[in-house]
């Protein structure tokens, strides 16, 4: 077997993709867990995508509803803690303030994504433009609060520890670590797995979501068999923003416990490339987020330890940048690759405008 | 409009200010809201924030200083022209995507990638020739920055990957190609921090008062230029007609996918261009972090500026002042320059809500805020828009 291998990786060039394989397999028990994390604020815009999209809605604002979320529910925490920081609740290493915070945090999801809801179904706006003005307000103005807090440097609420599996459950060969995976995670990061398939069973066996996917393929049909459609997508803009809003509190109260200006770094644009590349499926879209964060998972192990052989010097030599590029040029990658393939709701984008009553 | 006047009631002075009116009526009264909203979030942020002082006239200290720093000297004017000069470019280079109906939120990754040739090229040149140094150095700019816009126009073209996600995942990349590259190839030798060597020849001259270098004028011929492509031009002509109504313009015989990766890399130019005149004219160097706000606001300038290479120049006008008067506003009042930021949104806000103002305003026969780039959200998605 040894020599087997050994043969393979010592092929010129395909040898380097043995490499790459026998490295993989190596090292995906330990980073599983990195990836999974990896991809929680990446699969809940992906999935506020899919839940604006399906109703016909282009939301590129979740960007800013994430780092809004980010920032509130750290700054509640701060706020908080002084008086309910010490109310643990046993769970998750969570006290009275941090649960608060985190529901402060989805509530100003929701009335950011009530702003992008009003002006792109109301008003009728670009909904492209809409989106881009919530990024530009929501990064200014978290900017601002946090070049203000930051002078006193405030200590948060904490932040959603981890669970811990019984060992003997991640010993278990083959499947530990993929239990591991989804196991040893914080509440969050936790939950994305339940929401991913109670959103995928309502939006295909669901009366709301067929209702949901009428108004985005063909909204004047679904008016006429009695679909309020302006109300189905004001709805599913604000549950839109509560994913948002956790994937923007994932990153300040799970991840981390603290605000960071510009934290988001983009995972709100990365999960509108996972949404297209998962069809605008929330499997698909979670799958494509787990595709993109094992890009920096991977990223992160190599900077720790090199893989051996060719393979080992080749990447060495890469500068670490590129690392931390690869996020990005994995995004691309795949969606260029992926998305002639992939098919929008049909109504996606447009506005709706009743029908004059004669 | 005007059919059955003639030309001297066409001029007439009530008609040339009606006309006038109509143009800048919702942009000046979406400024004057937006500073109204500023100077609520001035006084909300006292409150909400623990241990702050209340000030309630602390928003006029924040305004008067921010007016002073843009225009309380004459080397206040000056600096407000050069925080301008990148901004004319960078609000052509989103304008001019936005004619054909392409959002190139990717501005800020190509002035980076701007500035790193031009830095490049500049330093390789720094004792040559001003004039040698000077134009290859620019130019160097403007081929980086279209590089970096032909990516996204290539993969719009040929896979229909949108140029929003596109872009936006370039700018980060961006981020850390300068990283890279600042920090390894062309960082200086026997210096304890990361910092290029000074662009030596290739700095760009100054023209007016301390530090107004030849980038102003850079940025006046390029709108020049932009608009005579534009609207003299059978391309201008082709470009406009895509962006208008993409369809249309395949049956006629355009070449939309051509057209979309050509717009792209042109736009991606303009914005290389304005990084380059940053780092030629003002900085000389470049170091790993550097950063710069004018990619981000050139799409409020292009926006506020209604995509016309015109209004571009007195949107830039104005969110230079506003970014050149921040650094005393936030001396003087303490008020964090993320405030711009604030104010931007909040007025992009109002145009794009412009039912509402004319409505609230009772404004009539004024022209819409922000109609030109309808077609934009059409052609999102997975769909080949430019088949």
């Amino acid at each position: 077997m040894d020599q087997l291998i050994g043969g393979l990786y010592g092929i010129p060039i395909v040898g380097l993709v043995f490499q790459f394989g026998g490295y993989l397999i190596a090292v995906l028990p330990s980073i599983a867990p990195g990836i999974l994390q990896a991809a929680t604020p990446i699969a809940f815009a992906a999935l506020c995508g899919v839940m604006c999209e399906r109703a016909g809605v282009v939301n590129i604002g979740i960007e800013g509803i994430m780092i809004t979320a980010a920032f509130v529910g750290w700054y509640t925490g701060v706020l908080l803690a002084p008086s309910m920081g010490s109310v643990d609740l046993g769970l998750f290493g969570a006290n009275l303030a941090l649960v608060i915070a985190l529901i402060v945090a989805l509530l100003s999801g929701v009335v950011i994504s009530a702003l992008h809801a009003w002006l792109s179904i109301s008003i009728r706006a670009d909904q492209i433009i809409s989106g881009t003005i919530i990024n530009i307000a929501a990064l200014g103005l978290t900017g601002y609060l946090n070049n203000l807090i930051s002078k006193t440097s405030p200590n948060g609420a904490g932040a959603f520890t981890q669970f811990r599996p019984p060992r003997e459950l991640l010993d278990l060969p083959i499947v530990g670590w993929i239990l591991g995976m989804f196991l040893s995670q914080g509440p969050i990061a936790m939950s994305v797995i339940v929401i991913v398939v109670v959103f995928q069973v309502l939006l295909f066996r669901s009366r709301w979501g067929l209702r949901s996917r009428a108004v985005g393929e063909h909204p004047r049909a679904a008016e006429t068999v009695g679909i309020d459609v302006i109300r189905v997508r004001y709805r599913n803009v604000l549950y839109g923003g509560v994913f948002a809003a956790l994937g923007g509190a994932y990153l300040s109260m799970e991840a981390t416990n603290s605000f960071q200006q510009e934290m988001t770094t983009g995972r709100g644009f990365i999960g509108l490339a996972a949404m297209i590349v998962g069809r605008w499926t929330p499997l698909g879209a979670f799958g494509a987020a787990l595709l993109f964060s094992s890009s920096t998972a991977l990223g992160n192990s190599i900077k720790f330890a090199l893989p051996s052989g060719d393979l080992g010097t080749i990447l060495a030599g890469l500068p670490d940048q590129f690392y931390d590029a690869l996020p990005y040029l994995v995004t691309i990658v795949i969606l260029a690759g992926v998305v002639g393939r992939s098919i929008p709701p049909a109504a996606d984008g447009q506005p709706y405008e009743r029908e004059a009553t004669t | 409009m005007s059919e059955g006047r003639s030309r001297s009631e066409r001029w007439a002075p009530q008609q040339v200010w009606r006309r006038i009116w109509s143009v800048i009526a919702l942009p000046l009264i979406s400024i004057l809201l937006a500073l109204l909203v500023g100077a609520i979030v001035i006084i909300a942020s006292q409150l909400v924030l623990p241990g702050a002082q209340f000030n309630l006239l602390l928003p006029l200290t924040a305004y008067s200083a921010l007016l002073q720093g843009a225009f309380g000297s004459f080397d206040a004017i000056v600096d407000t022209l050069v925080a301008t000069a990148p901004l004319v470019l960078g609000g052509l280079s989103v304008g001019f995507a936005f004619k054909a109906g392409l959002f190139n939120i990717g501005a800020q990754g190509q002035f980076l990638l701007g500035a790193l040739g031009s830095v490049a090229v500049g330093i390789a040149l720094a004792g040559s020739s001003p004039l040698v140094a000077i134009s290859l150095a620019l130019l160097a700019g403007l081929l980086a920055g279209a590089a970096w816009g032909f990516i996204p126009g290539f993969l719009k073209a040929v896979s229909g990957a949108h140029e929003v996600v596109v872009t936006i995942m370039l700018n980060y990349v961006a981020r850390y190609v300068i990283g890279a590259v600042v920090g390894g190839p062309l960082r200086q030798q026997g210096r304890s921090e990361a910092i290029t060597p000074d662009v030596g020849n290739a700095g760009l001259p100054i023209l007016i008062g301390n530090s107004g270098h030849a980038g102003i004028v850079l940025a006046l011929v390029a709108v020049v230029f932009i608009a005579w492509l534009l609207f003299r031009t059978t391309l201008g002509f082709e470009i406009r007609t895509v962006g208008a109504n993409p369809d249309a313009a395949r049956y006629a015989g355009m070449r939309p996918r051509v057209l979309t990766i050509l717009t792209m890399s042109l736009a991606g130019g303009l914005a290389g261009l304005a990084g380059a005149v940053v780092v030629l004219g003002v900085q000389h160097n470049m170091t790993p972090s550097f950063v710069s706000t004018v990619g981000f606001d050139s799409i409020a300038v292009a926006l506020l500026g209604r995509t016309n290479p015109v209004g571009i120049v007195f949107a830039a006008l104005l969110f230079g002042a506003l970014r050149a008067g921040a650094t005393l506003m936030q001396i003087e009042a303490g008020i964090p320059v993320e405030l711009i930021d604030v104010l931007q949104a909040t007025i992009l806000l109002f145009l794009v809500a412009n039912p509402v103002l004319r409505r609230v305003f009772r404004l009539r026969g004024v022209k819409t805020g922000i109609e030109t780039t309808e077609t934009i959200t059409k052609t999102y998605g997975g769909e080949t828009p430019v088949a």
